[in-house]
């Protein structure tokens, strides 16, 4: 009975004790869920171009920072070290496309997995060579966001709310906005969802693969860059932002492989279930449970509804 | 096709083709005139799919010319062949299969539609407009294929012959100057040869759309074409009218074998 108190009662009636806890907590999880809906929509959009789930991303989400950061350190301008990430992005995208995709044309949907893979380790000892391998801090404050913290009393207490996480939820619902309507309304969209469906026939319609590969993969480096400008920012620039990265993955499980809305319903749920989860069923599991809460949510769907909640049905005729 | 001399919209010119030590074309050279249905038959591993292709860009001869429109045509990629109003269909169907037929069809206005990408965004002004026009284009194609019915359903659950009938109209959504058709009546059943037979004449009376395509059903061929190109081996056979094609020695003993 104790137990049953513990884990179905208790936790409940401390959220209506505690109101401004309680908000805290959303407020806090609703941050980390709209970067991790922005990172799932990374892969989401070259899963929806090419087919593959690009293993990579999270390592280009540590690239991108580094880079930023390394960038700003040799005493160049802030912004012009922006530019010349999104430069970098750029160029890697079309580095990809020209060594790896063009060669892999028709291939199945594993090898180019592999693939990617494959890039991770490169772009990874690339990265390491170039950038070395200490934990950095962002500079976000040298780029103009806010810095420090506001208390503003609510609910009988107060709810602080860092001024870099207003900054980023702001920027990176704006940049998911920006990229569903782009790849849902225009004609890129459309040529992106054809190269997805069918390579021979999206090439016979006049779309050119190549341009819309680097396209997807430069769109992906952006999301990267200004992920990895928020988590560098939440936490330090270092190698262990790809854990953060990997966490897209449940996101895309819960919210399907192929559905826009489905990344930034799944971010948030996964953003919102673990801080919530964390600060109230925590304690009682000796705590740190941020780390697998994800994965367990994953695991329940992959039981119970393998496609997500927005995935495509699979139609197979036999 | 009357007594004036015919105009020649495609012509290739001793085509030569190989993967590593199999030849799939041998000096294969013939033309197709603006406005004409043209057959290419041949038995199996004749080099009529591999001939499609190499007009369409897939694949890349080692020797020989391809004229279009009056111009040697440099070595090109699909999409961009696509890009000079070529068109074609698959033998194994290639249609985007999560999408439904009209998005399919609208696939083919992609080359027409240059508005501005922000505009199409906002989803405003001239982008709209332009989005209108096209669709409503899509939908007379769909009507014209009579496949009003499956407007929205997704082509990945549509029967065979539907999916046939809406690669066709994806195809005729490009407006193309030649369109390929790779076996367009592979694996129908008589009814629906018919109806495909019936669409492809009227495709070619009404828009003036020529026409290359590759047939198994030789009844159908003879009734279709205006001529024939005959394969084999990746050599070429005969080249003429239906008739003439029919009374070829050559051509005759390749489909019917001759003793060695």
């Amino acid at each position: 009975m104790e137990i049953l108190h513990m884990i179905f009662i208790a936790p409940f009636l401390d959220m209506v004790a505690l109101p401004d806890l309680f908000f805290q907590g959303l407020w806090d999880g609703f941050v980390g869920g709209t970067l991790y809906a922005l990172l799932a929509l990374g892969f989401v959009l070259i899963f929806k171009a090419s087919g593959v789930f690009n293993f990579s991303q999270p390592i280009l989400m540590v690239l991108a920072a580094l880079a930023l950061v390394s960038f700003y350190e040799m005493g160049i301008n802030p912004w012009i070290s922006v530019a010349l990430v999104l430069l970098l992005m750029y160029a890697l995208a079309f580095g990809v496309e020209r060594v790896i995709l063009r060669n892999l044309v028709n291939q199945d949907g594993n090898i180019l997995f592999m693939s990617t893979i494959g890039l991770t380790f490169v772009i990874i000892g690339a990265a390491q060579w170039i950038f070395g391998g200490v934990p950095r801090s962002m500079i976000h404050a040298e780029l103009g966001f806010p810095v420090g913290s506001s208390e503003w009393p609510m609910f009988g207490g107060a709810v602080y709310f860092e001024h870099i996480d207003i900054s980023a939820v702001v920027l990176a619902s704006s940049l998911i906005a920006i990229l569903a309507v782009f790849f849902s309304k225009t004609k890129i969209g459309r040529g992106l969802r054809a190269v997805a469906d069918d390579h021979q026939a999206a090439l016979s319609v006049g779309i050119s693969l190549n341009q819309i590969w680097v396209i997807v993969w430069f769109v992906a480096g952006i999301v990267a860059l200004v992920g990895g400008l928020f988590w560098g920012a939440r936490s330090d620039v270092s190698f262990a932002l790809q854990i953060i990265g990997l966490k897209a993955l449940p996101v895309l499980i819960i919210g399907g492989f192929t559905s826009v809305p489905g990344a930034i319903i799944g971010g948030l749920i996964i953003g919102l279930g673990e801080k919530i989860f964390e600060i109230y069923w925590g304690p009682m599991m000796g705590g740190s449970v941020e780390g697998w809460f994800a994965y367990v949510i994953a695991l329940v769907f992959l039981l119970f509804k393998p496609q997500g909640l927005f995935g495509e049905k699979i139609i197979e005729r036999v | 096709m009357s007594e004036k001399v015919p105009k020649i919209i495609m012509e290739v010119k001793n085509i030569n083709l190989r993967f590593g030590g199999v030849v799939a074309i041998q000096g294969v050279s013939f033309d197709i005139h603006e406005g004409e249905i043209r057959a290419i038959i041949g038995p199996n591993g004749a080099g009529k799919s591999s001939m499609l292709n190499v007009i369409n860009g897939f694949y890349h001869p080692q020797e020989g010319e391809i004229w279009f429109d009056g111009q040697k045509r440099p070595s090109m990629e699909p999409y961009e062949v696509a890009k000079t109003g070529i068109a074609r269909t698959f033998q194994n169907i290639a249609l985007f299969k999560g999408m439904t037929t009209i998005e399919n069809v609208m696939t083919g206005r992609q080359l027409q539609m240059n508005k501005n990408i922000f505009w199409q965004m906002l989803r405003y002004g001239p982008a709209i407009e332009e989005e209108v026009q096209h669709r409503k284009r899509c939908e007379e194609i769909i009507d014209f294929l009579e496949i009003n019915h499956i407007r929205k359903t997704p082509v990945g659950s549509l029967p065979y012959g539907l999916q046939k009938r809406v690669e066709l109209a994806r195809a005729l959504a490009m407006e193309p100057n030649l369109l390929l058709l790779d076996e367009p009546m592979a694996g129908m059943n008589v009814e629906e040869k018919q109806d495909m037979s019936r669409f492809i004449v009227e495709v070619n009376e009404e828009f003036g759309t020529t026409i290359a395509l590759i047939e198994h059903d030789m009844a159908v061929v003879m009734d279709l074409a205006d001529r024939v190109v005959v394969l084999d081996y990746g050599k070429l056979l005969a080249d003429g009218t239906p008739k003439e094609v029919q009374s070829n020695q050559a051509v005759i003993d390749a489909y019917l074998g001759v003793p060695h």
